[in-house]
């Protein structure tokens, strides 16, 4: 990738996004973990939302509020078991107004 | 919660679930719809392009108020190199008639027109309301769901899960298999707004008149996927997608992918100076035939992308979402007049009433593609796209070389990067995969 494209921040595109975040209610929660799995580490990279990260600890973090309930982290940690991951509840989350 | 038994509940309100409610309304039948959103749409993405035959079936003069933003009249496919793109256009004038063929559209405004439908045909709606697991009796029969209100449990004859392509609910109930990370691609995509005068010059365009562009090859980095550009009344849809896998793979970042999409030659100056107010994520269910879970059971029917309906090769999904709702729901209302009871054995007459439809006839004709898309992911989506471009190049740059000397290079670049074996290769595999 160019140094130009690397520097898209993708905050600033959830930025034009309504949520409705259900505060202190995450709908997605990583399992604790010392080692992350390589399916966890390239979320870090993959999610689209960047809701995934690694501390300074080198485990991985994830911040739901900017979801957008695609579901892809679910499908790549299926079989490791890394994520618990449900629907927010029935109004919360990312609302679409265009789709 | 609602203290009622109702005939049949639907799980969503996308075009499926809301083909579905409304057949089942319009019917007399006593149906309750549940959506997770604030109103229709608000989780939903889609490109997005709608068929009118789909949506005709069931709402004839749908245009008459559905929010449509324009029709189209022009389709581009480009096969993108990075400086270059080497395109095919279809236009034609006979796209202007009295009832077009497509029409571009947001899709949370036109969710939420067809709600409205669905509603205004006497369907119990609930919008904030999450189904969280299905109900089933002592052997196994679905008879309700479990929602996340209080005292959310609610009953009804048959549950038609319209829950989209992220289907939790079919999926922890055991009617499904988690999707696999080969069989969906992951898409985003930015609304970019700019005045509507703006728009129809810089695509050539009159009044509703729309154009869509499909385009494949580097901009994909080398893995299985498309991107698209659609132009609406007052905004233009930009996005890419790819597979799931491939970007875990690849560890691409789908945003600098959009970003690099967006930045292309081809691509900027028909996006300069437009103001973007949103960017979305969705999964679209790629896997083809092979991918279709079952469909049916004691007690239930899925339907849309729940059910992996969707044709990759033409980028259709929304019709086969509202055709398989529709007779779905069709064959739910038979069954209820006749006093049937919603078993497996009865329910599977929507099966048999699919495969008369396109929408299987379609799926089995493409059953091969997605695994020669994904086997052959360099070649197509990387190699040819070059090589046609670089040929193009050559043919079309008047550089005092004569023309035969150009032939020579041509077929040199495309035998030295491919080796004639294998281009015939590619070509019988496209062949078998296609017929």
């Amino acid at each position: 990738m160019s140094t130009e494209t690397d520097s898209v921040k993708v905050e600033e595109k959830l930025y034009y996004n309504r949520y409705v975040v259900d505060a202190g209610r995450p709908h997605v929660k990583i399992r604790p973990h010392e080692v992350p799995s390589q399916a966890l580490l390239a979320l870090t990279k993959i999610c689209p939302a960047g809701c995934y990260a690694l501390n300074d600890k080198g485990q991985v973090e994830v911040t739901p509020d900017g979801c957008m309930e695609c579901g892809t982290c679910r499908i790549v940690c299926a079989d490791t078991h890394d994520i618990e991951w449900n629907y927010p509840r029935g109004g919360f989350g990312v609302l679409f107004k265009f789709g | 919660m609602v203290e009622q038994r109702f005939d049949a509940i639907v799980v969503g309100a996308g075009p499926s679930g809301n083909a579905a409610a409304y057949t089942l309304a319009k019917e007399g039948l006593n149906v309750l719809q549940l959506e997770r959103g604030e109103y229709a749409g608000s989780k939903n993405v889609q490109g997005a392009i709608l068929y009118s035959d789909a949506l005709e079936k069931l709402i004839p003069n749908f245009r008459e108020d559905a929010p449509l933003e324009r029709h189209v009249i022009e389709q581009r496919l480009w096969m993108l190199d990075d400086a270059s793109y080497t395109g095919m256009h279809y236009r034609s004038e006979e796209f202007n008639e009295e009832k077009p063929n497509r029409y571009t559209i947001i899709r949370a405004q036109f969710d939420k027109w067809f709600s409205q439908k669905v509603r205004d045909a006497g369907a119990t709606v609930l919008y904030e309301t999450t189904v969280k697991e299905l109900i089933r009796n002592t052997s196994g029969k679905v008879i309700g769901v479990q929602t996340d209100r209080e005292d959310g449990a609610v009953m009804a004859d048959v549950v038609i899960l319209a829950e989209g392509v992220n289907g939790l609910v079919g999926q922890r109930s055991g009617l499904r298999d988690e999707l696999k990370p080969d069989t969906v691609a992951l898409a985003v995509k930015e609304m970019h707004f700019l005045p509507r005068d703006v728009i129809e010059s810089r695509f050539n365009l009159k009044g509703d008149e729309g154009v869509v562009i499909e385009a494949m090859g580097s901009v994909t980095l080398g893995m299985t996927g498309t991107a698209f550009l659609y132009t609406n009344e007052e905004s233009i849809s930009v996005g890419i997608g790819c597979l799931v896998s491939d970007f875990t793979e690849k560890r691409e970042a789908p945003y600098e992918l959009l970003e690099r999409f967006k930045s292309h030659p081809a691509i900027a100056p028909l996006l300069a100076g437009s103001e973007v107010k949103e960017y979305a994520a969705h999964l679209i269910p790629e896997g083809g035939y092979n991918a279709i879970p079952s469909l049916f059971g004691d007690g239930w029917l899925m339907v849309g992308d729940a059910g992996h309906f969707v044709n990759a090769v033409h980028r259709e999904g929304s019709n086969l979402a509202m055709t398989t709702g529709r007779v779905a729901a069709e064959t739910v209302v038979r069954l209820h007049r006749m006093r049937k009871e919603m078993t497996k054995a009865n329910l599977a007459e929507y099966q048999e009433r699919l495969e008369k439809t396109f929408v299987l006839k379609d799926m089995r004709k493409y059953r091969k593609i997605p695994a020669f898309l994904h086997g052959n992911k360099e070649t197509l989506f990387g190699l040819y796209p070059r090589l046609l471009s670089k040929a193009a190049q050559t043919w079309f740059r008047v550089d005092g070389l004569d023309k035969k000397a150009k032939e020579k290079a041509i077929v040199s670049s495309f035998r030295q990067a491919r080796t004639l074996r294998g281009m015939i290769g590619d070509a019988f595999k496209l062949a078998r995969a296609w017929r």
